[in-house]
């Protein structure tokens, strides 16, 4: 089980900042942390099930996308993007 | 006392004052976010916001006082694990009986029977057949206005950009198009009459007479006296068709208010003067309204949204937004001008709240 830390916005939605989450991949991951807060229902994922374009994920501090493997005891950031807050 | 509901580019303020003077600014809400529209429903007196923000999406946000808390609306996504995700809302219109419509991009209409709390993508104009060959505008492909009927709740015309006017009579069940007579700029003269790539721009219609609709195109002002099902050119005496703000007086079915910018190539207010042109005889001539406005060096950019009414009548007001965050108001039908607010963030909508 990896561990979600949320900030800002998701952190408020989410009910707090640390989430413990199963997942095979980040996409995974963040699915089932929607399922668990439905509250951030369309805030990191889309419609589409990407990941939104100014959201960036994060594992063991390094980049990652939504096909990124995560295991047991990584630590997953879900951050904004700099690119986002250019307008 | 007059409400603002000025949408900016970095939030939504709320100011008050009196038609024809300089409003106060009584609250600010969303700061940092992009607005891109907000107004009160008029049957639930709550205030409702599209927000677009960068990083986590387009939202809809309801509150009972706009400088209070506001909480987010449910339901304003397209299908899930669809090949579109939704981009922005453009509109949020109040119908006859209570049922408020919002607009999007991509081409897309919501409706909602809580008062917003929740919202339902209207399927018919989602699923049309059509759809494949819609081309988004500049701004994107964008259902920016929604036009209801008076008295009739199921009747309702939309603006599309750049796909044309869609019309139902029966709540959105059905839709068909209504282009006849729109002369496009960027269409050859042999383009197919069934061609759906029409660059509307805003749409009103005359509450007094409801068959009639007010439109500003892509190159172009048009007027229908059919319930938009076929539309006749009315831009003549206008310095410029192009344009993007549009505005009527309820009370007079002949009047109609617009604010052209030089063209396409160059979204300013021509000769560096921001002026209003009326019409009060359905297009057949146009008046300038310009007393108290910039007149010399002024090349704003006014947006399609920021453009908004109170009153009607001899009591009708005006209020108009400009990206230089700018506002002006009228309390005398655009008579005469003054300054609203200035210092503003780039203004994308305008609406009075009450």
């Amino acid at each position: 089980m990896a561990t979600v830390t949320l900030r800002g916005p998701l952190k408020q939605l989410a009910g707090g900042s640390d989430h413990p989450v199963d997942g095979g991949t980040i996409g995974e991951l963040l699915r089932e942390l929607e399922r668990a807060h439905p509250a951030l229902g369309g805030w990191i994922l889309d419609e589409r099930g990407l990941i939104r374009r100014h959201i960036n994920v994060f594992v063991n501090g390094e980049l990652a996308a939504a096909e990124t493997a995560v295991g047991d005891g990584d630590r997953v950031d879900v951050l904004p993007a700099i690119s986002g807050g250019s307008r | 006392m007059t409400q603002l509901l000025v949408a900016t580019k970095k939030g939504l303020f709320t100011l008050e004052g009196e038609g024809g003077a300089e409003f106060a600014v009584t609250a600010r809400a969303f700061a940092g976010e992009p607005v891109e529209y907000a107004m009160r429903d008029p049957h639930t007196g709550r205030y409702l916001a599209s927000v677009t923000s960068a990083f986590y999406g387009p939202k809809i946000w309801l509150a009972d006082d706009p400088g209070g808390e506001w909480e987010q609306a449910q339901g304003v996504a397209l299908p899930e694990s669809g090949d579109q995700a939704l981009e922005r809302i453009w509109t949020i219109v109040s119908g006859p009986d209570g049922r408020l419509w919002a607009g999007g991009d991509p081409g897309v209409l919501f409706a909602s029977r809580d008062g917003g709390a929740s919202w339902e993508l209207n399927r018919p104009l989602w699923e049309h057949p059509t759809r494949p060959d819609w081309q988004p505008g500049g701004g994107g492909l964008c259902l920016h206005s929604i036009v209801p009927w008076p008295g009739e709740p199921d009747r309702l015309a939309l603006g599309i950009s750049a796909v044309g006017v869609w019309l139902t009579d029966d709540g959105g069940e059905t839709w068909r198009n209504g282009n006849q007579g729109i002369r496009s700029p960027y269409l050859p003269d042999d383009a197919p009459a069934d061609t759906l790539t029409y660059c509307i721009h805003n749409m009103h219609r005359a509450p007094a007479r409801p068959e009639r609709l007010f439109m500003q195109f892509h190159g172009g002002v048009y007027r229908s006296d059919d319930a938009g099902e076929s539309w006749t050119a009315i831009a003549d005496g206008l310095p410029s068709d192009f344009g993007f703000p549009m505005a009527v007086d309820p009370a007079d079915p002949d009047s109609a208010f617009v604010i052209p910018l030089t063209a396409d190539t160059d979204r300013v207010t021509p000769d560096g003067r921001v002026r209003v042109y009326e019409t009060r005889d359905a297009g057949a001539s146009w008046t300038p309204r310009g007393e108290g406005l910039p007149s010399e060096h002024a090349y704003l950019t006014v947006l399609r949204q920021a453009f908004g009414t109170a009153g009607e009548g001899d009591a009708l007001e005006l209020y108009f937004g400009a990206t230089s965050g700018d506002v002006f108001g009228s309390g005398d039908a655009g008579a005469t001008w003054a300054s609203v607010a200035s210092h503003l963030p780039p203004v994308y909508s305008v609406r009075a709240a009450g």
